[in-house]
């Protein structure tokens, strides 16, 4: 069971809310003060691509964050409700595609500073998931 | 914490002051900008980065856009950073190639290559 959950609705303005809480969750869970800043952007990053994955092929759904303290590390899972693997264009033709790139500058920005990371595309949505060391308990 | 933006002019230089966040929804702002300085005939930009407290890959993409917009009219986009978070973001990403990047607002004005 995740130690904080949160959903938002696909808005810009929202990034920064979950960006917020998710430092502030990794600093309760012991994660090292000098990775908050990377867990912050890496947050950023995955939360900013699902809201224009979710804004670009038109879902209405919230864009999920689940945020897990575990033994020994603090994990994030960052979840979208479109299927199949979207990042590669958007059904309607690909008119967005600036959307599309900026979506993956924001992966090549998460794979550049999270070492424990793991992309999965769902049938029913993709699911970024990606981990810092903690002390443990 | 919102973006903020200031422009003043020193020679053929102008200066952007950029301040606060720039992530995906203050980035369009940033963008805005950039653009309107470049319609108005300003070609040779530097962003004074110093009062930024958050970059992502949305205000990277921005400031990509500009430098494309300057070059196409011969121009210049020169950054001034001094923040190792911030130039942390450029590194991962490749573009201390792309951008000149600056420790001093002075420094980036006296540069010309």
């Amino acid at each position: 069971m995740p130690t904080v959950e949160l959903l938002f609705s696909a808005q810009p303005e929202h990034v920064r809310t979950a960006r917020l809480v998710a430092a502030a969750v990794a600093r309760r869970a012991g994660v090292d003060e000098a990775a908050l800043d990377e867990v912050r952007l890496a947050v950023g990053e995955a939360c900013s691509r699902a809201v224009g994955l979710h804004r670009n092929n038109g879902v209405e759904d919230p864009v999920r964050v689940r945020l897990t303290e575990e033994e020994k590390k603090f994990s994030i899972e960052v979840a979208d409700e479109v299927p199949g693997n979207a990042s590669g264009g958007s059904p309607d033709g690909g008119e967005d595609e600036a959307a599309d790139d900026e979506g993956e500058m924001g992966l090549a920005v998460i794979s550049g500073l999270v070492d424990d990371l793991e992309v999965i595309e769902g049938e029913n949505g993709g699911i970024i998931r990606m981990s810092w060391p903690t002390p443990g308990l | 914490m919102d973006l903020s933006l200031s422009t003043r002019t020193v020679g053929d230089r102008t200066i952007v002051e950029v301040g606060g966040e720039i992530d995906v929804y203050t980035a369009p702002k940033l963008r805005e900008q950039l653009v309107e300085l470049v319609n108005d005939g300003s070609y040779h930009l530097v962003v004074d980065m110093e009062g930024v407290d958050f970059l992502d890959s949305t205000g990277l993409g921005v400031l990509v856009g500009g430098l494309k917009r300057v070059r196409a009219h011969e121009g210049s986009l020169r950054l001034v950073c001094n923040q190792e978070r911030i130039l942390k973001i450029f590194r991962i990403t490749g573009l201390t190639k792309v951008f000149p990047i600056h420790t001093s607002v002075d420094e980036a004005v006296a540069a010309t290559d």
